[in-house]
C-alpha cells in the first residue's frame, strides 16, 4: 500500500518522456484528435458574444466563476482528501473584499483602489483568510475538517449580516466595474463588429483568460512535484509522511490555494451579479460547490469545469424552460421550482456518480483516449 | 443570578438534546466510519412525520410514528446507497451523503414551504418556578427524556450482544467479521438508532419557546456537528459532554447578547462554532477522542 504513490510516479513519468520525446511534441500534437477539439472550443468561446443574448452570457459568466472555484476545492477535495464545507465563505471574502478595496463614495467603507489591484488584492485576502484557518486545516484529515469547514460558513454570514459598514448588512453591496489598461467593463456600450458590447460581452473575455490561466495552473500543481505529494497524502498520510512529504504543511498550503481559487471565483460573480448580497454565500452555495467536483470528476481540471458548467447551468435551463417541461413549474404556483427541481437532479447526480461512475463524468470523456498509449486526462 | 441559573439549565436541557443528535451521529461514525452529513435532514424527516400526522393519530402515536419513519429512513439510506459503494474511501462516502442530505432536504423543505408546523405536544407554554428560578416543562421533558435515552441507550451499548457487536465491528471490522458479526446488519442497526434518536430531538427542538417545525430547523440540527466534533468523533462521551458544551454556550452567548452588542445580533447562533473551533486549536482530536497514532 505504500508504495504505491512512488511507483505509479515513476512508471507514469517514465513512459510519459518514453512515449514523446521533447522535439516531437508539435508534431504528436497535430495528429491528435483533441487538438482540434480544442480549437474548435476555443473558436466557439470566443465567438459566442456575438451571437448570444445577455441572459445565456450571464449564465456562461456563473458558470466560468464557479469553474473557477470548483478548480479550486477539487485541488483541495479531488487531490488532497481534504473536505471543505466552508468554501462559500472565501467566495464571500473575495467578493465583498474586491467592493470595499475598490468602493468608493456609496457611504459605506471603502478605499476607492485601482479596482484591478483591488481585485488583486481580494484574491490575496481570501489567501489570508484561509491561511488563518490553516492551524486546523493542517491537521484535520478528511470529514473531520469537513466540519470544522462549517464554523466558517457560520462566521461569514454572522459578519455579513453584521458589519453593515463594510458589507452593507442585508441589502448588500454594489459592485464597482473593474477596469484595466483604461478598458472598463461596465454597461457603457461599445460597439464591435456591429454587436453592442455590454458589461457581460467584454467580462466573458476577462473571465475565459482567467479561467484558462486558472486551470493550467493547477494543471501544472497536479502534474508536478507538489502535485504528486498531495496525491500520496490522500492515498496514504502516513507513507507520504515517510517518504518526506511534510504533511501538515501541504493540508495547509493546499487550503490557502484553494481559498485564493475561490477568492477570485468571488470577485468574477460580484462582478457579474454587479451586486453582491450575504444569503447568497450559505451552507447552499459550499454544497453546490462540492456537488460540482463529484459529479465532474475528483481530482481533476477538466473534471471540476465540467462539474461547474453542469451544476451552474442546470438551474438556469431549468427556468427558462420551464413551461416546456414537465413537473417544473415557475416558484410560488405550487409545483417544484426551477431551483428545486436542479436541486434534486444534482443531489441524486452526487450519489449516482460515486456508486456507478467513480471517476466522474469526465471519466466517460477519457475512457476512449486511454487506449492510445501514452495519453493522460 | 437567577437569570443565570435559568440560562443555564435551558443550556443544559438544549444540550442534552443536542447530545441526542450528535450521539447517533457518532454512532453511525464508529459502526462504519462514515460521517453522515445527512444527520440534520433525518431529524427534519422524523419531525416533519410528527407534525404532519398529530392531527389525525393524536400526539404520542404520531412521535412513535416520526421515531419509526425516521429509523426506516436512515436504514433505507444505509441499504439502498451506503451499502452499494464498493470502494474504500471513507470521504468519499461523507461525501454521499451530502448528496442524501441535498435531496431530503430539499424534498421536505418545499413540503414545508414557509409554514411552522406544530407538533402537538402536551407540554404546551406552561413554565415550573421552583423559588426564583422559572424553566419551561418543555425543557425539563427534554432534559429527562434525553437523559433517559442516552441511559438507555449506553446500558444496551455496554451489555447487549447488539452492543457488543458494534463495539467488535468498530474495533476491527474484519476481526468481527471472523467471529460472525453481520456488519451489514450492524451498519443498518447504526443508521436506524440514529435517526430514531434524531426524530426525539426534532420534537424537543421545535416545542416551545420555538414556534414550531420550520425550514431553519436543519440550522439548529447542525449544531450537533460542533457538538459531535468538539467532544471527539468517536467517542460516545464525547458526544454527551460536546452536546452539553455546545447546549450552555449557547443559551448563555442567547442570553447575554445584549451585553455584547458590539459583537453583532444572533450571537447565540454562532457560539457553538466558535468553541469548537478554539477546542479544534488546542486539540484537534477533540476533548474525548482518540489521538491518532500511526505505526509503521
Amino acid at each position: 500500500m505504500s508504495e504505491v504513490p512512488v511507483s505509479e510516479a515513476r512508471t507514469s513519468s517514465g513512459r510519459r518522456s518514453l512515449k514523446r520525446p521533447p522535439g516531437q511534441t508539435a508534431r504528436t500534437f497535430l495528429k491528435r484528435p483533441r487538438a482540434y477539439a480544442w480549437a474548435a472550443g476555443s473558436v466557439l468561446l470566443l465567438a459566442l458574444p456575438f451571437y448570444l443574448d445577455r441572459f445565456w452570457l450571464q449564465a456562461g459568466l456563473f458558470a466560468m466563476a464557479a469553474a473557477i472555484g470548483a478548480i479550486g476545492i477539487n485541488l483541495l477535495t479531488g487531490a488532497t482528501g481534504q473536505l471543505s464545507m466552508g468554501h462559500a465563505f472565501f467566495l464571500a471574502v473575495g467578493a465583498y473584499g474586491y467592493c470595499v478595496f475598490a468602493g468608493e463614495g456609496d457611504g459605506l467603507t471603502g478605499l476607492g483602489l485601482p479596482t484591478w489591484l483591488a481585485a488583486v488584492l481580494a484574491v490575496l485576502l481570501a489567501g489570508v483568510a484561509g491561511g488563518l484557518f490553516s492551524p486546523i486545516a493542517g491537521r484535520l484529515r478528511g470529514a473531520y475538517l469537513g466540519i470544522a469547514t462549517l464554523a466558517l460558513i457560520f462566521i461569514g454570514q454572522h459578519v455579513l449580516f453584521n458589519a453593515g459598514d463594510l458589507t452593507g448588512g442585508s441589502n448588500g453591496r454594489a459592485v464597482p466595474p473593474l477596469s484595466v489598461f483604461g478598458l472598463t467593463f461596465d454597461d457603457r456600450e461599445a460597439v464591435v463588429a456591429a454587436v453592442p458590447f455590454g458589461s457581460a460581452e467584454k467580462l466573458w473575455y476577462a473571465g475565459l483568460v482567467l479561467l484558462l490561466g486558472c486551470g493550467l495552473f493547477a494543471r501544472g500543481v497536479l502534474r508536478g512535484r507538489p502535485g504528486r505529494a498531495l496525491n500520496a497524502i490522500r492515498d496514504h498520510r502516513v507513507a507520504a509522511g515517510v517518504l518526506g512529504v511534510p504533511v501538515a504543511r501541504y493540508r495547509a498550503g493546499v487550503f490557502v490555494l484553494s481559498s485564493m481559487y475561490a477568492g477570485l471565483a468571488g470577485v468574477l460573480l460580484a462582478l457579474v451579479f454587479q451586486r453582491t448580497v450575504p444569503d447568497y454565500f450559505g451552507m447552499t452555495l459550499s454544497l453546490e460547490y462540492l456537488a460540482m467536483i463529484v459529479i465532474g470528476g475528483l481530482g481533476s481540471v477538466a473534471g471540476a469545469v465540467a462539474g461547474a458548467v453542469l451544476v451552474s447551468l442546470l438551474p438556469q435551463l431549468l427556468t427558462r424552460y420551464s413551461e416546456a417541461l414537465p413537473l417544473v413549474s415557475a416558484p410560488g404556483t405550487g409545483g417544484i421550482a426551477p431551483g428545486e427541481a436542479s436541486r434534486y437532479l444534482y443531489g441524486a447526480a452526487v450519489v449516482a456518480v460515486v456508486l456507478f461512475l467513480p471517476g466522474g463524468l469526465i471519466s466517460v470523456a477519457a475512457r476512449r483516449p486511454r487506449s492510445t498509449p501514452g495519453e493522460e486526462a | 443570578m437567577s437569570t443565570f441559573a435559568e440560562l443555564l439549565l435551558n443550556g443544559l436541557s438544549m444540550g442534552s438534546v443536542y447530545a441526542l443528535i450528535a450521539l447517533g451521529f457518532v454512532v453511525i461514525f464508529r459502526a462504519t466510519e462514515v460521517v453522515n452529513f445527512a444527520h440534520a435532514s433525518l431529524l427534519l424527516a422524523g419531525g416533519y412525520l410528527t407534525a404532519s400526522l398529530h392531527d389525525d393519530l393524536g400526539f404520542w402515536p404520531a412521535l412513535a410514528v416520526g421515531v419509526a419513519g425516521a429509523a426506516v429512513v436512515g436504514a433505507a439510506v444505509e441499504f439502498c446507497v451506503m451499502r452499494r459503494y464498493r470502494g474504500q474511501d471513507h470521504s468519499v462516502l461523507a461525501i454521499v451523503t451530502i448528496g442524501v442530505d441535498i435531496l431530503l432536504t430539499t424534498e421536505l423543505t418545499r413540503r414545508l414551504g414557509t409554514d411552522v408546523l406544530p407538533l402537538g405536544d402536551p407540554w404546551g407554554d406552561s413554565v415550573l418556578t421552583v423559588g426564583s428560578v422559572s424553566i419551561a416543562h418543555t425543557r425539563v421533558a427534554a432534559f429527562v427524556t434525553a437523559a433517559l435515552l442516552i441511559g438507555l441507550f449506553l446500558a444496551a451499548f455496554r451489555y447487549t450482544s447488539w452492543g457488543v457487536a458494534m463495539r467488535a465491528a468498530a474495533e476491527s471490522p474484519e476481526t468481527a467479521a471472523l467471529m460472525g458479526v453481520r456488519l451489514g446488519r450492524v451498519s443498518l442497526g447504526a443508521w436506524a438508532v440514529a435517526g430514531a434518536l434524531a426524530a426525539v430531538a426534532a420534537l424537543f427542538l421545535t416545542v416551545f419557546p420555538t414556534p414550531g417545525l420550520e425550514r431553519a430547523t436543519s440550522l439548529a440540527a447542525l449544531k450537533a456537528f460542533p457538538a459531535a466534533i468538539l467532544g471527539g468523533l468517536d467517542s460516545t462521551t464525547g458526544a454527551l459532554v460536546g452536546g452539553l458544551v455546545v447546549g450552555v454556550t449557547e443559551s448563555l452567548a442567547t442570553g447575554y447578547q445584549s451585553d455584547l452588542t458590539f459583537l453583532g445580533r444572533g450571537l447565540g447562533d454562532l457560539a457553538p462554532y466558535l468553541v469548537m473551533t478554539a477546542i479544534l486549536l488546542i486539540r484537534p482530536a477533540g476533548l474525548f477522542g482518540t489521538k491518532e497514532l500511526a505505526r509503521v
